[in-house]
């Protein structure tokens, strides 16, 4: 179980300054928890690269480790009972998890920030919605508390949330679902998916199974997981049809099949599926060209994607 | 906020009746009266007691008894002592001063302490200084605080002779820090334990996540994002506290030798003086009931949710 799915491996140079590799690369990252039932292996050497201007979406179902490993960057996982044993998060060429916690606090809510799935939940409710977004400038750029709430305001009227200079003041409890969503993209629309992401990694088990560019994901699949996913999507052409979902649970991370950890659930299975874990391989095309940025960790890609 | 406090003042009116009422029948369920306790053992002639009783009212009916009382109290008169014929509203100024010094000094205990403590063992949920807390707050408890006063008192006074045993009629703050200690013990258990729960529970809610993703420092999450949080049911106990250590600074009085309200009362009862125990139980609750609306006006301003519901 300690085998990992390496992909591309970037050179580059490690200085902060004038530095022109990945903003953001997740190198064999391993988180695990530790429960009563044993030790869940949530996050099983994830490794992707996010450049400047470039949009990744992490895709899976829950449990699958996309919020963990989002945790773990942001280093908001509540440890314990987390634990990251192995594993690099580099910024701008930057491991974030040996740095000081002060450096890696300036990161946080300014070059990097996470936008929650519940606003509600996630902002505090005895604190208006305007100190709260203020309390970023205030700490980040040492803006004045005056200068803070006018840049709260700003903010808020960019999302569009109507009167803002009247609700800045108000609490959390105060605006409507209508409102907070307004502040907040959350979907589990693969469609929108599409229209904002440049490159999707598929997850399953705290792995990469499929790293792709978003269409040619949508068009061609090359893990069986991945096919049954979009297989999944209710669509207006096929009207009167039973919902296809992927047969069985996903598993339990405290007892991660072996081989490949979808194998119990996958209509491809054979036996090498239940012995060998497959690595994250480049997908070609059938003639041998070069698909870029295309990986699968199937032991039937081949058979996945063409067919 | 105006009409919140006008509906909290308005709720003040029955609870004032209720609990007076309730103390001036309990007093004459007590057996024995005042005017035959005057006699003590002697013997004394029946016509001569129902005339003392007519003179002074307490042959009309309890209810009329009541209301008269009542109007007199709205007018600065509590009655008179039966035994010194001093007016109960100079014997009452007289002891209250020393009873709210103690207290004040122990509610400032607690809240410090209590606090403090609860923060430090919170933050650090079942470490070594946690299980402490826990474990020490648990005895504090589980011992009744006349046992806590008399330890102390033989401790820190007849064996160390570090602070007087006794406290004179114009106590000095030193004279008071072990009474006020004693009698803020258990309630700074109890909040020091409530402080280190809600911390503890509120170190994991989502709201703190976001605090640090966006990059906050640790002082100002902790310092304003939990602590408001955190607080609130701290503040809900210290208010229904505030009653409980009027009626906890009787027995520390008792053990301490100091004349306050404890004392007042304790004669009084004796002497089976339902006027002067209803006139020091009358301030008790006027002044439970003041505190208690200005700690449920401080909750409504650490908690938002309650202003508007």
């Amino acid at each position: 179980m300690t085998t990992t799915a390496k992909t591309a491996t970037v050179p580059g140079p490690r200085a902060a300054a004038d530095y022109d590799g990945h903003l953001l690369e997740v190198r064999d990252l391993h988180v695990e928890f530790h429960t009563r039932d044993g030790v869940a292996k949530a996050v099983n050497g994830v490794n992707y690269t996010v450049d400047a201007g470039e949009t990744l979406a992490v895709l899976g179902e829950s449990g699958s480790g996309k919020s963990v490993t989002a945790q773990a960057i942001m280093g908001i996982l509540d440890m314990p009972p987390g634990r990251i044993p192995q594993g690099e998060v580099l910024f701008r060429g930057q491991d974030m998890l040996t740095m000081g916690k002060e450096e890696r606090r300036k990161i946080r809510g300014q070059k990097i920030a996470m936008i929650f799935q519940d606003a509600l939940s996630s902002l505090n409710p005895v604190l208006s919605v305007g100190y709260q977004l203020g309390e970023m400038f205030r700490v980040h750029q040492g803006l004045s508390k005056k200068e803070a709430k006018a840049k709260a305001i700003e903010l808020m009227e960019r999302v569009k949330i109507p009167a803002a200079k009247e609700r800045v003041n108000d609490y959390p409890h105060q605006f409507s679902g209508g409102m907070r969503m307004g502040l907040i993209l959350i979907t589990h629309d693969l469609g929108v998916v599409a229209d904002v992401a440049d490159k999707i990694a598929v997850m399953y088990a705290g792995r990469i199974v499929e790293t792709a560019p978003v269409h040619e994901l949508y068009a061609r699949p090359a893990h069986p997981y991945t096919r049954g996913l979009l297989d999944s999507i209710p669509r207006l052409d096929q009207k009167g049809q039973e919902l296809y979902a992927i047969k069985g649970l996903p598993p339990n991370l405290t007892r991660i099949p072996s081989g490949c950890a979808f194998n119990p659930r996958c209509p491809m299975a054979q036996d090498i599926c239940r012995t060998e874990v497959p690595t994250l391989a480049p997908v070609t095309e059938q003639d041998g060209t070069d698909l870029p940025g295309r990986g699968s960790a199937c032991h039937f890609w081949k058979e996945t994607i063409h067919g | 906020m105006g009409r919140y406090v006008a509906r909290r003042l308005l709720q003040m009116i029955p609870v004032f009746i209720g609990s007076t009422l309730l103390i001036f029948l309990m007093m004459f369920a007590l057996p024995g009266d005042p005017v035959r306790a005057l006699a003590g053992e002697q013997a004394v002639d029946q016509a001569q007691i129902a005339a003392l009783k007519a003179e002074l009212g307490l042959d009309r009916p309890i209810l009329v008894q009541y209301v008269s009382y009542i109007g007199n109290v709205f007018q600065g008169d509590f009655g008179t002592q039966i035994a010194s014929q001093r007016p109960i509203s100079e014997v009452i100024l007289d002891a209250y001063p020393v009873t709210i010094q103690l207290a004040l000094f122990a509610f400032t205990f607690i809240v410090v302490a209590g606090i403090l403590l609860g923060v430090i063992a919170g933050l650090k949920p079942n470490s070594i200084r946690d299980r402490g807390l826990l474990g020490l707050t648990l005895l504090l408890i589980a011992v009744p605080s006349f046992v806590t006063g008399y330890t102390a008192q033989f401790v820190f006074s007849f064996k160390m002779g570090l602070v007087p045993p006794n406290v004179g009629l114009e106590p000095s703050w030193n004279e008071m820090l072990m009474p006020a200690m004693v009698l803020a013990s258990l309630s700074l258990a109890y909040v020091a334990r409530l402080t280190r729960t809600s911390i503890a529970e509120n170190l994991r809610a989502d709201y703190m996540r976001t605090a640090t993703a966006k990059g906050l420092p640790r002082r100002r999450i902790v310092g304003i994002h939990l602590m408001r949080n955190s607080l609130i049911p701290v503040v809900t106990f210290l208010g229904t506290d505030i009653g409980s250590l009027m009626g906890g600074a009787i027995v520390t009085e008792g053990i301490f030798n100091i004349k306050g309200v404890g004392g007042l009362i304790y004669e009084a009862l004796g002497r089976r003086e339902g006027a002067t125990v209803v006139g020091v139980v009358t301030i008790i609750v006027i002044v439970y009931l003041l505190a208690s609306l200005i700690v449920d006006l401080l909750y409504a301003v650490l908690d938002p949710r309650i202003r508007y519901a």
